[in-house]
C-alpha cells in the first residue's frame, strides 16, 4: 500500500468524526441562526464526560456514547433557556456574545476543576493492517458511529413528527407556528439535539487523541469550515463535507508539510464563501 | 549579670536578625507546559521548604527566609511579560526563577535584565537568549544543541548506517535541539530520510506517521513537550511503526510517562539528570538524598525539570552565602564564579560577553524507559557509558 493511500484512508476515517463534530454546529445555525460559540466547550465537555463515565463504568466506550448523548440532550436544554431564548430572532452578535460567555464560563469552570493538562480514555480495540500501515481499531470505530449516528439523525430528520417540526420550524418559523407547532419547544429540542452531537463527537474524538478541557476549540474551527461547505441546516451534509475535509487532508499531507493544512482548509473556506455563499450543498437563490 | 545576658540577646538578635528573600517566578498552572512547569516547581518548593526548615540562607551574619511570589502564566509569553514586570515592581522579588520552557524564558529575560535583576534559568535549554549581551541570565540546563547529540552519539554504537528521522515540535526549544542534530546526524554517517516540524498543538500524527513509515526511518528522533510528545509515542505505537529506537525530548523524563503503558517501553529521552546520576555533589545534597525527600514529599520519582529547579535554589544559595549578602552585584559576581558539582552535576556559566550566562560546566545523559525483572517500568541511564545504569535496548521492536 503507498503512503498517499494510507494517508486518504487516515483522512477518510477522521473526517467522518469532523462531519460528526461540525453536524451540531449546522443544525442549530441552521435551524434558529444561532452562531453557537459554546460548540467547541461542548465538545470537549462531551471528552470528559467520556472521561469519566469509562472511568466509572470501565465499558465499552461505544456504548457509552448514549449516556454521553442523553447528558448533551439536557445540558444543552439548559444553556439554550440560560442563554439562547431571549436572544432568538434579535441581531446576531446578541447571540455571538451570549454564547461566547457560556463557552467562556464551560472553559474556566472545566480549568479549574480539570486544569489544561491531557488527559486519555485508555481504550484500544485492534486495528488493522495493510502492508507497513495500521489503521486503529478506534479510528475505525469512531468513523462507524459517526456514519451511523448521522444516518440516525437524518432519519429523525426526516420520518418523525418531531424531525419535520424542526425542519418546517428551520424552513419558515412564522408559517410552522401557524400550523400549530410551538416553535420554543423545537427550538429548546434543536439546540438540546445540536448539543448533544456536539458532546458525542467530543466523546468519540477523546477515543483517538489525548485532550484537555481548550481541545474543542480546534474541532469548533473545522466545524464552521465542514458547516460553510455543507451549508447551513444540512447535517447530512456538514457529514459528508466532514468526510471531503478529512480527505483533502489526507491528499495534501503527502505531498506538503503539515503545518501547512489549516492555510490550505481556511484558503477553501474563503473559496467556498466567494464561489458557493449556500454551501456545496445548500439551496441556489433563484435566479 | 542580667545586663549582660541582654546585650547578649541584643547581639545575637542582631547579627542573626532573620530576613526574608523574595523569590519571583511563574509557572504554568494551565495552558500546554502544565506538566512539565508543576515538576519545575515541586524542584523550586522542595528547595524552600528544605532550606526555610534549615533556618534559611546564612549569609553575612544574617540568615534568610525563603518566600515564593508566583503566578500562573498559562503557558502564555504575554502573560509572563506583565507578570515578571509585576513580580519585579509590585512584588519587589530579590531573584527570580525563570518560568518554564525556553519561549517564556527568552520573554521574561527581557524584563529581567531591564530591571538588572538576577535570573536562574531551568527548563529552558535554547542558547540564543544568551547571546544577546544580558547581564543577569544565568542558566542551569545544558543548552539545546547537546540534547540528541547523547542519543546519536549511542545510536552509533549500535547502528551505525541507520535510517533517521527527525519530526518534532514547532517550537524554538525543539528546533534549536533538532536543528545542529541533523547536521550532527549527517556528520556521523546516518541517513536522515526525513524531517518535519508539527504545531505545537497537534493531537493527530496519522499524516505524519505515515509519511516516517513511508521515508523507512528505523530511527525516529525529535518531540517536543510533554503533550505532544505522549500523544505522538501512542499513535506510533498504535500505528505500529517498525522503530528501532525512538528517542523524544522532554516528555519520557516525567513520572507519568508511565502512564503510556506498553508504548512507553524503551523511549529513549535525553535526560539534563536522572536519580540513577552519581556526582559526588561539593555542596548541597547528595542525589539519593535529594530523590528520597522529593519522593517523600510527591510521592513520585523527580524528573531532571524537578532536579533543574531544585538545583537552581542551591546554586542562587551558595552565592548568596559567597556574596555574604543578596546585594545583586556581589551574587552575580558569585555566579561568574562559579564552578562546582551538585547532586544535578557541574554547574559553570560563561561569561564572555557573547554568551554570558550559557552553562558550559553540565552534560547530558540518556535514559530510556525499560522492564525490571518483575515487569515494572522504570528509567535507566543508558548514555555515556561510564555512568550508564543499564545497557541500551535496541531495536526496541
Amino acid at each position: 500500500m503507498s503512503g498517499v493511500l494510507a494517508s486518504m484512508i487516515d483522512g477518510l476515517l477522521v473526517g467522518a468524526v469532523y462531519g460528526l463534530a461540525a453536524m451540531g454546529l449546522s443544525l442549530i445555525w441552521g435551524v434558529m441562526d444561532v452562531i453557537n460559540l459554546t460548540h467547541g466547550s461542548m465538545i470537549a465537555l462531551g471528552m470528559f464526560a467520556m472521561y469519566l463515565l469509562f472511568g466509572a463504568l470501565a465499558t465499552n466506550v461505544y456504548l457509552l456514547l448514549l449516556p454521553v448523548m442523553g447528558l448533551g440532550l439536557l445540558l444543552g436544554i439548559i444553556v439554550y433557556w440560560m442563554s439562547v431564548h431571549r436572544v432568538v430572532g434579535r441581531p446576531m452578535l446578541m447571540s455571538l456574545l451570549s454564547t461566547f460567555a457560556v463557552n467562556m464560563m464551560v472553559i474556566g469552570i472545566g480549568t479549574a476543576i480539570w486544569s489544561t493538562s491531557p488527559y486519555n480514555v485508555n481504550f484500544s480495540l485492534p486495528g488493522i493492517t495493510i502492508g507497513a500501515y495500521t489503521f486503529t481499531g478506534n479510528h475505525i470505530a469512531a468513523a462507524i458511529a459517526a456514519v451511523v449516528i448521522a444516518l440516525a439523525l437524518q432519519w429523525f430528520l426526516y420520518h418523525t413528527r418531531t424531525g419535520k417540526a424542526i425542519r418546517a420550524v428551520a424552513d419558515n418559523r412564522e408559517a410552522a407556528e401557524l400550523m400549530g407547532i410551538s416553535s420554543t419547544l423545537v427550538l429548546t429540542i434543536a439546540f438540546g439535539i445540536g448539543i448533544a452531537l456536539a458532546m458525542t463527537s467530543g466523546a468519540l474524538v477523546s477515543t483517538l487523541f489525548p485532550f484537555t478541557i481548550l481541545s474543542g476549540a480546534v474541532y469548533q474551527l473545522k466545524s464552521f469550515v465542514v458547516t460553510i461547505l455543507a451549508g447551513l441546516g444540512k447535517p447530512f451534509g456538514a457529514l459528508v463535507a466532514g468526510v471531503l475535509l478529512g480527505l483533502l487532508e489526507g491528499v495534501v499531507t503527502p505531498f506538503i508539510a503539515v503545518s501547512w493544512i489549516p492555510l490550505i482548509e481556511f484558503g477553501l473556506f474563503v473559496v467556498v464563501l466567494v464561489a458557493f455563499p449556500q454551501g456545496i450543498f445548500g439551496k441556489r437563490a433563484a435566479a | 549579670m542580667a545586663l549582660l545576658t541582654f546585650l547578649l540577646i541584643l547581639l545575637v538578635s542582631m547579627g542573626f536578625g532573620q530576613q526574608t528573600i523574595t523569590i519571583g517566578f511563574t509557572e504554568s498552572k494551565t495552558g500546554a507546559l502544565n506538566v512539565d512547569s508543576l515538576e519545575q516547581y515541586h524542584g523550586f518548593e522542595l528547595w524552600r521548604d528544605q532550606i526555610n526548615a534549615a533556618g534559611g540562607i546564612k549569609a553575612g551574619g544574617k540568615s534568610y527566609k525563603v518566600q515564593f511570589a508566583s503566578y500562573d502564566d498559562e503557558s502564555n509569553s504575554k502573560r509572563v511579560q506583565q507578570l515578571y514586570t509585576r513580580l519585579i515592581l509590585e512584588d519587589k522579588a530579590d531573584f527570580l526563577f525563570s518560568p518554564y520552557s525556553s519561549p517564556l524564558t527568552a520573554t521574561a529575560a527581557v524584563v529581567t535584565e531591564q530591571y538588572g535583576k538576577i535570573m536562574l534559568t531551568s527548563g529552558a535549554a535554547e542558547g540564543k537568549t544568551y547571546t544577546l549581551g544580558n547581564h543577569y541570565l544565568f542558566q542551569m540546563f545544558a543548552p539545546a544543541p547537546e540534547y540528541l547529540k547523547v542519543a546519536l552519539d549511542a545510536l552509533k554504537t549500535q547502528d551505525p548506517k541507520a535510517t533517521v528521522a527527525f519530526v518534532y515540535e514547532d517550537s524554538s526549544f525543539s528546533v534549536a535541539v533538532v536543528t545542529p542534530a541533523k547536521t550532527y546526524a549527517q556528520q556521523l554517517g546516518f541517513n536522515v530520510a526525513f524531517s518535519e516540524a508539527y504545531a505545537p498543538a497537534t493531537t493527530d500524527f496519522s499524516a505524519i506517521i505515515d509519511k516516517v513509515i513511508a521515508s523507512k526511518a528505523t530511527v525516529l528522533l525529535g518531540g517536543g513537550h510533554y503533550a505532544d510528545g505522549s500523544t505522538l509515542a501512542r499513535q506510533l505505537y498504535g500505528h505500529k511503526v517498525p522503530l528501532k529506537m525512538l528517542t523524544l525530548l522532554v516528555a519520557p523524563d516525567s513520572p507519568q510517562w508511565v502512564e503510556l503503558g506498553d508504548a512507553a517501553l524503551g523511549v529513549t529521552v535525553p535526560s539534563q539528570w536522572a536519580p540513577q546520576s552519581t556526582f559526588k555533589a561539593q555542596y548541597g545534597p547528595s542525589g539519593a538524598s535529594f530523590a528520597k525527600d522529593y519522593k517523600a514529599k510527591y510521592n513520585a520519582d523527580p524528573s531532571y525539570e524537578s532536579a533543574g529547579g531544585y538545583a537552581c535554589g542551591i546554586i542562587l544559595q551558595r552565592a548568596i552565602e559567597q556574596a555574604g549578602g543578596i546585594d545583586s552585584g556581589k551574587v552575580a559576581d558569585a555566579l561568574n564564579t562559579t564552578d562546582i558539582t551538585t547532586f544535578y552535576g557541574r554547574t559553570q556559566f560563561a561569561t564572555a560577553a557573547n554568551d554570558h550566562g550559557l552553562q558550559v560546566g553540565h552534560s547530558m545523559i540518556l535514559a530510556q524507559w525499560q522492564k525490571d525483572k518483575s515487569g515494572k517500568l522504570g528509567k535507566e541511564v543508558v548514555w555515556p557509558l561510564a555512568g550508564k545504569s543499564a545497557n541500551l535496548v535496541y531495536p526496541i521492536h
